[in-house]
């Protein structure tokens, strides 16, 4: 097993270009790989003499190859972008807890992503398209900015086609645009579900989870059944440095995905 | 078409009324179909009707001269169309149009008026299910003003 304080050498594989400021890394190991990743978690991406940030894993689970979606907002996330096939980067992981926390089987497992976070949720919705049968339903709600700005738009038909509900909205489109346009949660309304039954996973901008959290538990969810993916400044990954606390927790150990009735009372708390 | 009760019963704005509620409100809904493409109605024009989507996609839109027309925002099942025709002068704000077949509960705002002012528990259910609408229309629009899924200006205490 490798030593998660260090970096272990992957090269990059493929580049797919999801957005104007958003690309989906592929990598395989230049040595031992890393362990096995669960949906949810995330590693450390080490762009070498620039630094290193956290990046969920975006990718199916269960195989060599590791795949991230990464959005350029800053030195290092800019440099993973521009990265290019057979160029090595580091990684360190995986950390953190999981979307499998949820333990959503037999019920209706509802995804919101709002934005980017459609890319944590990913291997949550690839894992449950897996095992047909295994959840009532398979429903994805997801918002982003702009057509232009939708990540993993390509595969929106292959979910429906393997027995997902996929409804997607924007914030804005012109009248060319044939899908909705709205917030993420006026899709919980359309989507029929049966709250008794149903989990949730959020993962989007802070302010977007809270919002739809909320949304769902107005429609009659229990805060026990809603799961957000939370995130704070990210740097040992193994719980030492303390710079991603959250009131009692350290988000890179007992998070990203942290049960909405746990998180709840820290979000709202302005000094955390 | 004439509306039976069951059917609107079904519908999430209707979601709380007693059976003889909605009896009266069936009595005066008609089920229609709409083919894509159809307006229902442009900005600036005489609001009289109100609309409960069951199936389908409906576009709010604004004309703007010279330029294709702006999407303001859609709607779909379960959702109610139409809230100008509550207030003077009960003209439309926006355009209307559906994007693909829609079939709805067409309602008129004269009906609906007489029936809330001669029953006014029934006023007050269907008040409440105008200004939840109108509620959520707007916490919907401040969080697009918001414009949350815009990359940061910066991430405090990092160079991510």
């Amino acid at each position: 097993m490798n030593d998660c304080r260090y970096p272990v050498r992957y090269r990059i594989s493929s580049r797919v270009e999801e957005t104007h400021d958003t690309v989906t890394l592929t990598l395989e190991p230049a040595e031992d790989a890393i362990a096995a990743f669960r949906p949810g978690q995330f590693t450390m991406l080490y762009s070498f003499g620039v630094g290193e940030i956290p990046i969920s894993v975006s990718g199916p689970p269960g195989q060599p190859l590791l795949t991230h979606t990464i959005r350029s907002v800053g030195a290092v996330s800019a440099a993973l972008c521009a990265a290019q096939p057979g160029q090595v980067i580091g990684v360190r992981g995986p950390f953190g807890t999981s979307w499998d926390d949820a333990d959503a089987a037999g019920r209706e497992l509802l995804l919101v992503a709002g934005g980017i976070g459609l890319a944590p949720l990913r291997p949550a919705l690839l894992s449950a398209l897996a095992e047909p049968g295994r959840y009532r339903r398979i429903i994805l709600l997801a918002g982003a900015r702009s057509p232009a700005e939708l990540v993993f738009a390509a595969e929106y038909d292959r979910w429906r086609e393997s027995g997902a509900e996929v409804e997607i909205t924007v914030d804005k489109a012109d009248a060319r645009w044939p899908g909705q346009v709205g917030v993420v949660t006026q899709l919980i309304g359309r989507a029929h579900l049966d709250p008794a039954r149903t989990t949730a996973l959020i993962c989007g901008p802070e302010v977007m989870m809270r919002i739809t959290a909320r949304a769902l538990t107005a429609a009659g969810l229990s805060g026990t059944s809603i799961w957000i993916s939370l995130e704070r400044n990210m740097q040992c990954g193994i719980a030492e440095c303390g710079h991603c606390q959250l009131g009692p927790l350290l988000l890179c150990r007992d998070g990203p995905v942290v049960n909405f009735q746990v998180a709840e009372p820290l979000l709202m708390v302005r000094e955390l | 078409m004439s509306v039976v009760r069951s059917e609107l019963a079904s519908h999430r704005f209707a979601v709380g009324l007693t059976q003889s509620q909605l009896d009266r409100l069936a009595a005066i809904a008609s089920s229609i179909e709409l083919a894509a493409g159809t307006r229902l109605f442009d900005e600036g024009g005489q609001a009289t009707s109100l609309w409960l989507i069951r199936t389908g996609q409906i576009a709010l839109d604004l004309h703007v001269p010279g330029r294709d027309r702006l999407l303001v925002e859609t709607l779909g099942p379960g959702d109610e169309l139409g809230l100008s025709w509550l207030l003077p002068p009960a003209r439309w704000q926006f355009g209307a149009v559906a994007q693909v077949r829609v079939s709805a509960f067409e309602l008129s705002s004269a009906a609906v008026t007489t029936l809330c002012e001669s029953d006014h528990e029934l006023g007050y259910q269907l008040s409440r299910r105008f200004l939840s609408t109108a509620i959520g229309r707007l916490q919907a629009a401040r969080i697009r003003i918001l414009d949350l899924y815009a990359a940061p200006s910066h991430t405090a205490g990092s160079s991510a």
